[in-house]
């Protein structure tokens, strides 16, 4: 008989199970959906939270990270906030409900709605075994939007979706599907809206049409105190070009996943990344990108400033399938690391099984350049400003790849009110 | 102005002592030529000068208008006037080169408690200047340095000098990596500085430099001290004759 010793429960988890529990009374759903939540919860309860042994998990051990849960929902709040861009048309990620117009050619309804639908099933049906953020959306997820944009529509304002935290339990989910064609820039705000310590899960699928030219934007800024953990799954047609943009700042305990799979050919991915950390946070980004046909061009490049004792992690796997020749992949990752006590780990894996391909990654940390430093000292800037002015250097070159001026001016403001609060 | 009294200075890292007993005084006014063989401390005066951390001042002092400047930061030297034109400097990506001139010219101002610089006031000061040195204005759209030529760096350390109007100019081999014409131009630039309460220090290996920049005096740096003063003839018989008769006759 194979008898394994099962770990003592985190307390983490035991509210976890308390909270589907509660849930499970209140909420009326169809049968077969009940059931799939049932079960994942009976995996839960057997396998408990992602920890070191579990390879993609090693860097960010759920078990000993996360150290509680906050009881209670976060109520629907309303996309409240002021938008990142003053133009853009805002939405609340969670209602799905339009509050302002539309854009001709833009649809989007309720993904509550598509829950009560006879396949829902098939939404939450989880697709890899490692996928812990997928099963923790699926038994609690409570509210989404799904948006549609139509074949060759251009939008000329950039569409923001607040995913606001109040406090408690939030778990949203975006389905995104862009058209052929089509274009338009989104701006995923994973936001608090007050300080009460949070839990959060964000999943979004997001499907780039043939042709299409999207820019996501992933604003995460989350409270100190708060848990979030993120999901964006992307299919790429043919043609399709895709920047995806994250920016971490805030929030206690971080993870954002990143799965690309590339199904058409010739398409363009760029990831770019900022991670500002700082206190005793943990943030993740782990990407993974297949490479499933020829001609396909990405390039990842992740820029991290690391204070106080905060841990940052950057994962990402590119595997390239034998059809997919012709593969260009490019990946970098450079950490300013600006504390002692601070930490940064960088994993950087190819996955190769094609032979004409071009593919690389480099992982840099580094001090602020005593050189650069001294250079702007003898100027007569203070050494605080010279430093802050450095910082902003080593960030400023992954935010002007937006090409976009009022972008680029929003999240160098936003930025500098992070670096202001923690240098 | 300044006034360098029995100056030693090692390197804080290792305790390799550098300048040795290093003696000099430079007026109001003067332009002084520094010259001396391949590292005798020449670029280490200049970085001790300016406050540099990575040396430490183990004995002697440095005065600037009479008083002490040892226990003043980088930054607390340059506020009060002290400007160091680099050797080599530096190139920093992400920096735009026309906001770091902004901020240098307004922090200054502001340790002057003076008003901080209207951006139409800023730019136009840029223009001025720029057009005085031949610098083109796309140059200063780039990050600071960043793919300059050498001697575009150089006018652009010329530059800054100009826009921050400093009262102790310290020039480290301005003139190496310019050509024929550039060194004309910066020459002129650095003449148009020259004034009663303001002093030049101009470190040098050759006399070209100093057929445009007219010394009022000249020194010979050999190992960390200064071995030989004079007057502007002094270079031209080190340009005739090199250092060893010099070197000789102080040891
Ligand atoms: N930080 C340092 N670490 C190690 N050695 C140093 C350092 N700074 C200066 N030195 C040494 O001190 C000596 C003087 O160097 P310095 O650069 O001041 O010479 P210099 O007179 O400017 O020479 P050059 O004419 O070639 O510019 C050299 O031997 C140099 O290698
Ligand atoms: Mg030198």
């Amino acid at each position: 008989m194979n008898v394994q010793s099962k770990k003592p429960i985190t307390a983490a988890e035991q509210s976890l199970l308390d909270r589907y529990a509660e849930r499970r009374k209140e909420r009326q759903g169809n049968a077969s959906l009940t059931a799939l939540r049932d079960g994942l919860v009976h995996e839960f309860d057997q396998t408990g939270l992602p920890g070191r042994r579990i390879e993609t998990w090693h860097y960010t051990d759920l078990r000993t990270l996360l150290k509680f849960v906050p009881e209670g929902f976060s109520p629907e709040t309303g996309a409240s906030a002021k938008p990142l861009l003053s133009d853009a048309i805002v939405l609340s990620a969670r209602v799905g409900g339009q509050d302002s117009a539309m854009p001709e050619g833009m649809a989007v309804s309720s993904f509550n709605e598509l829950l009560t639908s006879a396949n829902a099933t098939d939404l939450l049906e989880s697709k890899r075994p490692d996928d812990f953020i997928g099963r923790v959306n699926s038994i609690f997820v409570d509210g989404g939007s799904v948006i549609d944009v139509s074949k060759g529509v251009k939008l000329e304002k950039p569409v923001e979706l607040q995913n606001a935290a109040s406090g408690g339990h939030l778990h949203t989910r975006m389905s995104v599907n862009i058209g052929d064609g089509a274009e338009g820039t989104f701006i995923e705000r994973q936001i608090a809206t007050d300080t009460a310590d949070s839990f959060v899960s964000s999943i979004t699928d997001l499907t780039v049409g043939k042709s299409a030219v999207v820019t996501w934007i992933i604003s995460q800024e989350r409270g100190d105190t708060d848990t979030h953990l993120g999901q964006i799954n992307i299919r790429l047609g043919e043609d399709a070009r895709l920047m995806l943009f994250i920016a971490n700042a805030g929030g206690h305990l971080v993870r954002q996943e990143v799965h690309v799979t590339a199904d058409g050919e010739n398409s363009d991915f760029a990831l770019r990344g900022v991670n500002l950390l700082g206190g005793d946070s943990h943030t993740d980004i782990t990407m993974e990108y297949d490479h499933l046909v020829a001609n396909c061009v990405s390039t990842e490049t992740i820029r991290n400033v690391v204070f106080d004792r905060a841990r940052g992690v950057f994962q990402g796997q590119i595997r390239v399938a034998q059809i997919a020749q012709k593969t260009d992949a490019k990946m970098a990752c450079n950490t300013l690391l600006l504390s002692d006590e601070g930490e940064f780990f960088s994993k950087p894996e190819l996955e190769i099984f094609a032979d004409d391909v071009q593919c690389g990654h480099g992982a840099t940390v580094a001090d602020i350049d005593e050189n650069h430093l001294f250079y702007l000292k003898a100027r007569g800037i203070s050494d605080s400003k010279a430093r802050a002015m450095l910082v902003n250097a080593f960030i400023s070159e992954i935010v002007e790849d937006l090409e976009n001026e009022d972008l680029v001016e929003a999240f160098e403001q936003r930025f500098s009110e992070w670096l202001t609060r923690h240098a | 102005m300044l006034e360098i009294k029995n100056l030693h200075a090692r390197i804080a890292e290792d305790g390799t002592e550098i300048i040795r007993g290093l003696d000099l005084t430079v007026k109001a006014g003067e332009v002084a030529a520094i010259m001396g063989p391949n590292g005798s401390g020449k670029s280490t005066l200049s970085y001790v000068l300016t406050g540099r951390e990575d040396y430490e001042v183990t004995e002697g002092d440095i005065l600037y208008n009479g008083e002490s400047i040892l226990e003043m930061d980088v930054s607390e030297r340059a506020a009060s006037g002290i400007f160091l034109a680099f050797q080599y400097p530096v190139e920093i990506p992400g920096v735009a080169t026309m906001q770091f001139l902004k901020v240098a010219m307004n922090e200054q101002r502001k340790a002057r408690g003076e008003d901080e610089l209207s951006t139409p006031d800023f730019i136009r000061k840029v223009k001025e200047a720029a057009a005085e040195l031949k610098i083109d204005m796309d140059m200063l759209k780039r990050p600071l340095n960043v793919g300059f030529s050498g001697g575009e760096k150089k006018r652009a350390e010329i530059l800054q000098m100009a826009l921050l109007e400093p009262n102790l100019c310290i020039l480290d081999e301005t003139d190496s990596g310019l050509d024929i014409d550039a060194l004309k131009i910066v020459a002129d630039g650095v003449n148009a500085l020259r004034s009663p309460d303001r002093a030049i220090v101009v470190i040098t290996h050759y006399q070209r430099l100093l057929d445009y920049i007219v010394p009022d005096s000249v020194h010979v740096l050999y190992k960390g001290r200064v071995i030989e003063s004079g007057q502007k003839e002094l270079a031209l018989e080190l340009e005739k004759n090199g250092y060893a008769n010099i070197i000789e006759k102080a040891a």
